[in-house]
């Protein structure tokens, strides 16, 4: 007889977690996922004519701060730069790679540091120092004229992609 | 139906119906606890008085606070601190609990670790406790979240982001979790969903798992018995038999109530002078002065560190490389749930008395002590330095302590 009860708590519990349980928790799965409304993607256009050298821009796109740096001519040149109106710019997400602190720019030192761990980074976003494990990440990007247009990939972003960079 | 009697007093008519007289007894009047103990046995009623102030003072936070991006900072600092009666009192009560119940928690820890009771059937109090000490983690977080200032924010950034998990280049990035930072959050950063959850786990979920563990922790206790200063083995049916029979000085046990509770309330008044001289005296010390600044996702404060209960943990994971360093956190997180099994020794007894693990518990309580000021020292120099070697430290004591304990059994 306890073979029968088993078989039934069995078929029970299991058609219970199947058709109950699963659902249930990819329903909640759902419920905590990012709204629409949120992944939407904003786009936010930057002119960048009128930015000035080796001076730190802060813009801000989904809710994170964006650097663009416009590199003077004794900057070193890197393939991660972005070229608009034949200046070179630098611009990432400014979050350090290691937890997502915002680092700070210093104009005379041409370097990022994050307060939080000590984290650095050299002009063109590189990790040169700390706990960061990768370079500031380069945001999907579109160059149209002087312009930049985050959160579209345009086909410089998309080369930047093919060969590892952003 | 059962047959029932008209009953004589109020007492006798609960009792046909609830056997309150037994439930009394069993729970109280002969709960035997043992008579040599001393004031670190009462952490644990200090301890649960504690969370009942947490709950009491919350509940009167909960009818003002908005769980709201834009009103969450304000609802705090100007409604409930100036313009709801006694508002500050309910706020400083919450703050200053918050912090002091970890330092009661730590107590209670290490006291349960010197003399041995985690072992040897005490298992699942231990493992018990430790959950309640995760959860605790998870409600103290989740609360400071809530008044949305620049620390709440920045803290939320930094410990989402530990899930997302190791480099992609680890192990083919199987242990990389791409989406999971953002499905925590509801947001590609703290935002509005971000609160509301966290709000909901913290006044909510939480809370109602903290309490089904306390169930579990002091059902946990009643079979293997509460230790003692020796870690003394008695028969307690003997003790209790001598007890009852009026050789109260022979036995090795007392009642809960009313004698071992006497003594607990008095400790507990202690602690509440303490308890209470800080939130009306010295309240500032739970509140960080950075989180009166209302929260800014474009402008991370110059220095961002955990309160002080969590800066052991987090000096584990600072001074490391990213991924040995969540290794190195993961291993902290559970190195303390692993203690009875890592402990191989047979013995129950103070630390003190057990050879090499006397210069073990010491050595782990002063390792845990630089790493809780190396915690709050900004990340430079040498203090990079000393905080890499506690951490390294702690990672052996735990790794080393089967071969700690081991020679124990032989004497």
């Amino acid at each position: 007889m306890s073979n029968r009860r088993d078989f039934m708590g069995i078929a029970l519990g299991g058609f219970t977690a199947l058709a109950g349980g699963l659902p249930a928790l990819y329903a909640m799965k759902r419920s905590w996922d990012p709204l629409p409304s949120v992944k939407a993607a904003g786009f936010t256009e930057v002119d960048l004519s009128t930015i000035p050298e080796n001076e730190l821009i802060t813009e801000k796109w989904r809710g994170k701060p964006i650097f663009i740096l416009k590199k003077s001519a004794d900057m070193p040149q890197d393939p991660r730069d972005v070229v608009a109106g034949g200046a070179r710019y630098h611009v990432s997400i400014g979050l350090c790679t290691h937890l997502g602190c915002i680092p700070a720019y210093f104009p005379g030192e041409k370097k990022f540091k994050c307060a939080c761990h000590g984290g650095e980074f050299d002009a063109s976003g590189k990790n040169t120092f700390g706990p960061p494990p990768k370079p500031l990440v380069i945001p999907p990007f579109k160059v149209d004229g002087n312009k930049i247009v985050l959160g579209e990939a345009g086909p410089e972003y998309l080369e930047m992609q093919k060969s590892g960079i952003a | 139906m059962a047959h029932f009697e008209k009953a004589s007093s109020i007492t006798e008519w609960l009792d046909q119906r609830l056997a309150i007289t037994t439930v009394k007894k069993v729970m109280a009047l002969e709960y035997w606890i043992p008579k040599n103990i001393n004031f670190l046995w009462a952490m644990g009623m200090v301890l649960a008085f504690t969370f009942a102030l947490l709950t009491i003072s919350g509940i009167f936070l909960l009818m003002y606070y908005q769980p709201n991006v834009d009103t969450a900072f304000d609802s705090v600092n100007y409604t409930i601190m100036s313009e709801v009666g006694f508002g500050w009192l309910w706020r400083h009560i919450h703050g200053v609990a918050a912090s002091v119940v970890f330092l009661i928690i730590y107590i209670h820890m290490f006291t349960g670790i010197y003399y041995g009771s985690y072992k040897k059937g005490r298992e699942m109090i231990w493992l018990s406790g430790m959950l309640l000490f995760v959860v605790f983690s998870a409600e103290a977080f989740s609360g400071y979240m809530l008044p949305w200032g620049q620390m709440s924010y920045w803290a939320g950034m930094v410990i989402t982001n530990l899930f997302e998990g190791f480099s992609p280049d680890i192990a083919g990035g199987i242990m990389n979790a791409p989406g999971l930072v953002e499905w925590i959050r509801g947001d590609y950063v703290p935002g509005q969903a971000f609160l509301s959850r966290f709000f909901m786990l913290h006044v909510l979920l939480l809370p109602l798992v903290i309490i089904g563990l306390i169930g579990l922790h002091f059902a946990a206790l009643r079979i293997p018995h509460v230790n003692n200063q020796d870690g003394e083995e008695f028969d307690y049916h003997e003790a209790a038999k001598l007890y009852k029979e009026g050789k109260t000085k022979e036995s090795k046990v007392i009642p809960f109530q009313p004698v071992f509770l006497s003594k607990d309330v008095f400790v507990l008044g202690v602690y509440l002078i303490f308890f209470f001289y800080l939130v009306f005296y010295h309240f500032n010390f739970a509140m960080d002065p950075v989180n009166f600044d209302p929260a800014d996702g474009l402008k991370t404060p110059a220095h961002i560190y955990p309160e002080w209960y969590f800066l052991w943990s987090y000096e584990i994971l600072r001074p490391f490389p990213k991924d040995p360093g969540l290794i190195a956190f993961g291993f902290a997180q559970v190195a303390f749930f692993l203690l009875p099994f890592l402990d191989k020794s047979d013995t129950v007894a103070p630390a003190n008395r057990r050879g090499l693990f006397k210069y073990w518990f010491w050595i782990m309580i002063v390792d845990m002590i630089v790493l809780t000021v190396m915690g709050k020292l900004p990340p430079q120099g040498i203090w990079n330095h000393i905080g890499l070697v506690a951490a390294v430290v702690f990672i052996a004591l735990f790794v080393s302590l089967p071969w700690v304990t081991k020679n124990e059994n032989r004497a």
